[in-house]
């Protein structure tokens, strides 16, 4: 899947801008961003639902053009936001009127698994609007893997769901992964991303960064050693000054030190053997890690102050 | 023309069809309306004297009973859109490959066929009724055999002009009650033409019958194509352009 400088405006509002990226088969793609940052409106444009103002995508392999529409829509599946299922009709009943649509061969036997893959074999004969919001995200879910899609576009999954239901989505997640399934993923969970993508793109109208979560942290942040020890350095400038892959040092509380490194493998040992030398007694040394959430709140957050 | 696809329109209608009858405000409705016009008539005819059956002669008190398929389906066609789009469903049906041709064709369907046969059910009730319980020479006056045959014939006329009409609003309203009053309104008309008829105002022939029936027909075509026109994916998903 890629998308080329896609845009779309809805009148003079501009809904997302110049978006350009791509998807490999199999990816687990992270959509990031704010609220109203334009993710869903991205996702419906390569849903096929709205047609973008302006630049061109590939879907599952086919040009984004309304002729290639239900050919499009034949090989993908999206999970909205919100559920969208008949609450008036039982778990199946929603499936099954699904599996028709799609064409699907065989459509009870789908159905069969589609509900096995999200452990709803045993509610099949509920009615929807009897089910909780985490079992109706699984009805939703197993909705989108009935026709086998080569790409699934996810709008926040786990949207409202409690740590147990989410963690349960994101196992079905890692299933499908493992199927070769290309993954869309729009999300607001940062922790969510980091787990499950194997690259990210943060959008705020325009796309500010892509690229593999460790990527995108070097690329913002310095790599940093935190050392702690024992009682604080008398001199820790003559201890830090010099040392092979250190470009600087900085206080973090009594007896922690933060170095910003340029080569951790090269740092980490010259820095132990310092301190050694000093008689300090080292408690810990390990790499201080950048969260995708700094790395996300420090690109939104540059980019309040540059407004 | 791209071929429709009968398994996905078949898909709307059934799930449409459980949609109108697990949903009970559409049922009590459908049920209403009904009543309302056939509890009129009916009342009229089994009270009057054989002696008095001589001014039914003038009337084609049958007739009225083509309110009933003139507005029934108004009331489930009108909610089959913008009421997908008030609860989620829309969106995800859109997203499979559904055709906005099949799309709408399986929701009229499902409008008209249980409007058609709650028409023909009151209809039959209506004709048992005045067999059984009017007076001895009140039946054959009241039941014409070109009555009967215009029974048959405008009720789907009827029932798939009032359709369309709900469909062309339904696309474009926001709420159902507001879509069901205006779908209402819309087919006021056909009920005005309906009564004229039946009074006599306009004399009921068979010239009469040919062009109301070509007119009808000439409706449902446009009414086909105009929601189709007026059915827009991105302006139901978004509610902007």
């Amino acid at each position: 899947m890629s998308a080329d400088h896609l845009s779309k405006r809805f009148g003079g509002r501009i809904a997302f801008d110049d978006v350009t990226f791509e998807v490999g088969r199999g990816e687990v793609f992270g959509f990031l961003g704010p609220n109203g940052a334009g993710k869903t409106t991205t996702v419906r444009a390569l849903g096929t639902l709205i047609a973008p103002s302006s630049g061109s995508a590939t879907v599952a392999g086919i040009a984004l053009e309304p002729e290639n529409g239900v050919e499009i829509r034949r090989r993908i599946s999206v999970m909205p936001e919100s559920p969208g299922l008949y609450l008036r009709h039982s778990v199946v009943e929603n499936l099954e009127c699904f599996a028709e649509l799609y064409e699907i061969s065989e459509p009870a036997d789908r159905v069969e698994r589609a509900l096995a893959a999200v452990n709803l074999a045993d509610r099949a004969h509920d009615a929807c609007g009897t089910l909780s919001k985490g079992l109706r995200q699984r009805v939703a879910l197993a909705r989108a893997l009935l026709n086998d899609p080569e790409v699934l576009f996810l709008d926040e999954p786990t949207s409202g769901l409690d740590p147990v239901a989410a963690r349960e989505v994101h196992e079905l997640i890692d299933g499908l992964r493992r199927r070769g399934v290309t993954i869309f993923l729009t999300t607001h969970r940062l922790e969510e991303a980091e787990r499950l993508c194997d690259r990210v793109a943060i959008l705020n109208t325009t796309l500010r960064m892509i690229g593999r979560p460790d990527d995108l942290r070097d690329r913002l942040f310095t790599k940093t050693l935190s050392v702690k020890v024992r009682d604080p350095l008398a001199e820790p400038d003559r201890v830090f000054a010099g040392l092979p892959g250190v470009d600087g040092w900085r206080q973090d509380g009594p007896g922690g030190y933060l170095l910003g490194v340029s080569d951790t493998n090269l740092a980490a040992p010259a820095a132990v053997r310092a301190l050694v030398a000093t008689g300090a007694d080292v408690l810990s040394i390990s790499e201080a890690r950048h969260s995708l959430e700094d790395v996300y709140l420090k690109l939104i957050d540059d980019e309040a102050v540059g407004r | 023309m791209t071929r429709l696809s009968r398994r996905r329109v078949r898909a709307i209608f059934t799930k449409d069809l459980r949609e109108f009858r697990r949903n009970r405000s559409l049922t009590v409705g459908m049920g209403i309306i009904p009543i309302l016009f056939s509890i009129q008539p009916l009342i009229t005819v089994l009270t009057l004297s054989s002696s008095a059956s001589s001014a039914l002669r003038h009337e084609h008190v049958l007739l009225y009973m083509l309110g009933i398929p003139a507005l029934v389906p108004a009331l489930v066609a009108a909610y089959s859109i913008v009421g997908e789009r008030q609860q989620g469903t829309l969106e995800p049906v859109l997203t499979t490959p559904v055709r906005r041709d099949e799309l709408l064709l399986g929701k009229a369907l499902a409008a008209l066929v249980p409007s058609v046969a709650v028409a023909y059910l009151v209809f039959g009730f209506f004709l048992a009724c005045v067999e059984l319980f009017a007076a001895p020479s009140v039946a054959p006056a009241v039941i014409r055999v070109p009555d009967l045959l215009a029974q048959l014939v405008f009720t789907p006329l009827l029932a798939g002009w009032s359709i369309w009409a709900a469909m062309l609003i339904s696309t474009r309203a926001n709420d159902v009650r507001v879509a069901q009053q205006l779908a209402m309104v819309a087919s006021l008309p056909s009920v005005a033409v309906i009564v004229l008829v039946a009074l006599n105002f306009i004399p009921a022939s068979l010239v009469t019958a040919a062009v109301a029936a070509a007119a009808l027909l000439l409706l449902n075509r446009i009414g086909l194509r105009l929601v189709s026109a007026t059915f827009d994916r991105e302006r139901l998903i978004t509610g902007s352009k």
